[in-house]
């Protein structure tokens, strides 16, 4: 089964960055490929040390939300989500990063973890990625 | 042809499927990845992978809430 995924990740918080990456690591294991283009708040959590620190969509309480469902996932033996980030990058999985959102918020290349991004970039990306996708996701 | 092994045991999605496929890509042709684990879920979805990767799914075996599946690359 050839086929692609491509997801906008515009989400920054934990349990949707969770949802892309599962789906994404998914399609890789499945033989398809997969990008996911990181803008607005999705794009934060590509700054270093940051992936982790999203707060939960609804229910977060201040954080308390976040660390109930956190204890409740690590129980589960659910990995992290650095773990599924590096785990996307090996099985060969691609990372865009939108320079439009970069220069709004003034996030420079040093700022976000280089090393797994493979291209700095705008809609016209997004749409050559997504036009040969059978499946794209709006995060 | 060598047999790798893969432990999965009390793993959770996606990571038994995301360690089935970096397992393949290691493996040569011919070689024999054997996955073991206990999510009810990947042992349905590991099968659904190897047929779209277009492997052969040697033997799937269950036993005491544990599975065992063996792919040839």
């Amino acid at each position: 089964m050839a086929g692609k995924v491509t997801i906008i990740v515009h989400s920054g918080d934990m349990d949707k960055i969770y949802s892309a990456l599962i789906v994404a690591n998914g399609a890789l294991a499945m033989g398809m490929d997969a990008s996911l283009f990181f803008t607005f708040w999705g794009l934060q959590r590509l700054k270093k040390g940051e992936l982790e620190k999203g707060p939960l969509s609804k229910m977060n309480m201040l954080g308390l939300g976040k660390w109930m469902v956190k204890r409740r996932m690590k129980k589960a033996g659910a990995a992290s989500l650095e773990r599924l980030l590096q785990d996307f990058h090996e099985l060969g999985g691609k990372i865009l990063a939108c320079d439009m959102t970069m220069q709004i918020m003034g996030i420079k290349k040093e700022d976000l973890r280089d090393d797994l991004i493979s291209d700095y970039c705008a809609v016209g990306t997004y749409i050559d990625e997504a036009k040969d996708s059978t499946i794209t996701l709006f995060i | 042809m060598a047999e790798i092994k893969v432990d999965c045991t009390g793993e959770t999605c996606p990571i038994p499927l995301v360690e089935t496929r970096k397992a393949l890509r290691k493996a040569k042709e011919g070689d024999i990845v054997e996955v073991i684990g206990t999510h009810p879920a990947s042992k349905k979805e590991i099968p659904m992978a190897v047929k779209s990767l277009g492997l052969e799914l040697i033997d799937i075996q269950e036993q005491g809430g544990m599975w065992k599946i063996r792919i040839r690359r």
